[in-house]
């Protein structure tokens, strides 16, 4: 069953009104959701760094954003998480899919799911992987990270918000 | 013209315009030419002036926003002319300074003179691309001026002062304003 609604709504009522990012098969639920949002709400990216340089706009305007992308969209957004986000305190919530879980998945997933955790604390992002049952207490905990300039990451398995 | 005599000459119709600079020598020339609170400087996150405009672009839609970009940075990112021409901000005015070199790491050359970055813009669905700087600003974005401008650097000029965080919070506090 998918959480999808619950879990945008969750976002929403935390404030979060700036959506952007790259689609993941894991995450179809929730992009079709925010898809329906007006244009200046939901911007379909060409690639995950420029989602987060579009979310970076958006929060110095005023907004607060959070980006859907697949992991393999991680390893492009490094620099942009690094010397942007990172370097001038401007906060983001990554919403990103686990492909690769379990080494359990096609073959170009399997590296990136092993690593992406790992990547994920190398850049020290605080991040909670999501648990259906956890959910509003997880977007509570990144969302007081975001609240205090602060990237931050939820990591999305399979199956639960497809 | 060189790059930071054309910045020179534009810099006078930014009035309450936010700014977003790219990283590089671009970024320099402009604070060298005179700092404001509107203006933001990148100093990495090569490729993203263009993005990060287009988020503030529609976060604050009766703002007009400006990005001075060069054709290192436009190249880097040339997905992101389709997503602003897609999205169509009406508010987003973006300067391509294209001297064809890569000014910062050394005058090493860019494809950009093999490329029409503002034929790339206009194909992409920019409302208005051209050269002249008082049409420019007097038209309806997503507008592109391009101006071709000689490679070569000044002397001395000084790095951005502010400290990024710094600059998040006067800028920020400027664009909500």
């Amino acid at each position: 069953m998918t959480h999808a609604h619950e879990f945008v709504d969750l976002l929403k009522k935390r404030g979060f009104n700036f959506f952007t990012g790259v689609p993941c098969s894991l995450l179809k639920g929730a992009v079709s959701i925010l898809e329906k949002e007006p244009p200046d709400r939901y911007v379909s990216a060409i690639r995950e760094d420029a989602a987060l340089g579009f979310a970076a706009g958006a929060w110095l305007g005023g907004r607060k954003p959070a980006i859907f992308i697949q992991n393999s969209g991680l390893g492009v957004s490094v620099n942009a998480l690094a010397s942007l986000h990172l370097l001038y305190k401007i906060p983001c919530l990554i919403v990103v899919s686990w492909r690769g879980f379990e080494g359990k998945d096609a073959p170009e997933h399997l590296i990136t799911g092993a690593t992406m955790t790992k990547l994920l604390d190398l850049l020290k992002l605080p991040y909670e992987v999501l648990d259906p049952a956890t959910m509003a207490e997880q977007v509570a905990a990144v969302t007081a990270h975001i609240d205090h300039r602060s990237p931050a990451a939820i990591v999305v398995k399979p199956g639960i918000l497809e | 013209m060189r790059r930071w005599e054309a910045i020179a000459a534009i810099a006078p119709h930014f009035g309450d315009a936010l700014v977003v600079a790219c990283n590089g020598m671009i970024g320099r020339d402009l604070w060298a030419t005179g700092d404001k609170p509107t203006q933001f400087y990148m100093i990495g996150s090569m490729g993203l002036a263009s993005s990060i405009g287009l988020g503030l672009a529609l976060a604050r839609p009766k703002r007009r926003v400006i990005v001075l970009d060069g054709d290192g940075n436009v190249l880097m990112n040339l997905g992101t002319l389709a997503n602003i021409a897609a999205a169509k901000p009406a508010n987003l005015y973006h300067v391509i300074l294209d001297n064809g070199t890569h000014a910062s790491t050394g005058d090493q050359r860019t494809i950009a003179p093999s490329v029409p970055l503002d034929e790339i813009a206009r194909a992409a669905g920019y409302r208005w691309v051209g050269r002249d700087v008082a049409e420019f600003f007097a038209s309806t974005g997503p507008s592109c001026l391009h101006l071709k401008v000689e490679p070569g650097n000044q002397k001395g000029v000084p790095r951005v002062e502010i400290e990024p965080p710094a600059m998040t919070e006067r800028f920020r506090a400027e664009a909500t304003k």
